[in-house]
């Protein structure tokens, strides 16, 4: 690989958090930013390194001109998580709020994460 | 001494704000290393996610913009 070549400068659009929970929403929520990603739609960014207020992570949000929160269940920990290091989400999606049901467990349909997929697209405008 | 580090690969953005830590150093007279990291494997592992990154003694700064020379010695000065 050649190191010179790659660059980490892209202008930054949109940061995505997902809380990334132990449950099936949270685990949709994550994916859900892991498709976004893949989509180009936004970066998939470190929600725990804004709750470790890691100085790096927490500048790059700063630098970033719209943030996404994902959050599973109605408990919206990503949302909390980035008020409490001064940030606002421009869009928030809250899994339950789509119609789908919080089990134990990590295991979910694939239909269920392009649902949120769509609905953070919708939001975005995209 | 003050350490200052610059991580980018070298495109036009990190060498931009190499030139302006340099001219914040010399205009504010402190005493400074710095150090310019430009292997992005070390970039990554340093949780630097976007460049270009201003790190002084430790503490990111600024990532993802290039601070002007006025806002680095205003940095330096803290």
């Amino acid at each position: 690989m050649d190191e010179k070549k790659e660059c980490l400068c892209q202008p930054i659009e949109t940061l995505v958090f997902a809380c990334s929970g132990g449950s099936n929403v949270g685990q949709i929520a994550n994916q859900a930013a892991v498709e976004l990603t893949k989509e180009r739609q936004g970066k998939l960014f470190c929600l725990a390194g804004i709750g470790g207020h890691v100085s790096g992570i927490v500048e790059a949000t700063k630098a970033a001109k719209r943030l996404v929160a994902i959050d599973g269940c109605p408990v919206k920990c990503a949302k909390k998580t980035l008020e409490q290091s001064g940030f606002n989400p421009d869009v928030l999606v809250v899994v339950t709020d789509l119609g789908i049901e919080k089990i134990a467990g990590p295991t979910f349909k694939a239909e269920d994460c392009k649902t949120v997929v769509n609905k953070v697209k919708e939001k975005l405008g995209a | 001494m003050v350490k200052i580090e610059v991580f980018g690969t070298g495109c036009a953005k990190c060498k931009s704000l190499l030139k302006n830590v340099e001219k914040a150093v010399q205009e504010s007279g402190v005493k400074a290393e710095i150090v310019k990291i430009d292997s992005i494997q070390e970039i990554m592992n340093r949780g630097v996610m976007m460049t270009p990154g201003l790190y002084i003694d430790g503490d990111a700064k600024a990532v993802g913009r290039v601070p002007s020379t006025e806002e680095i010695k205003k940095m330096l000065k803290k």
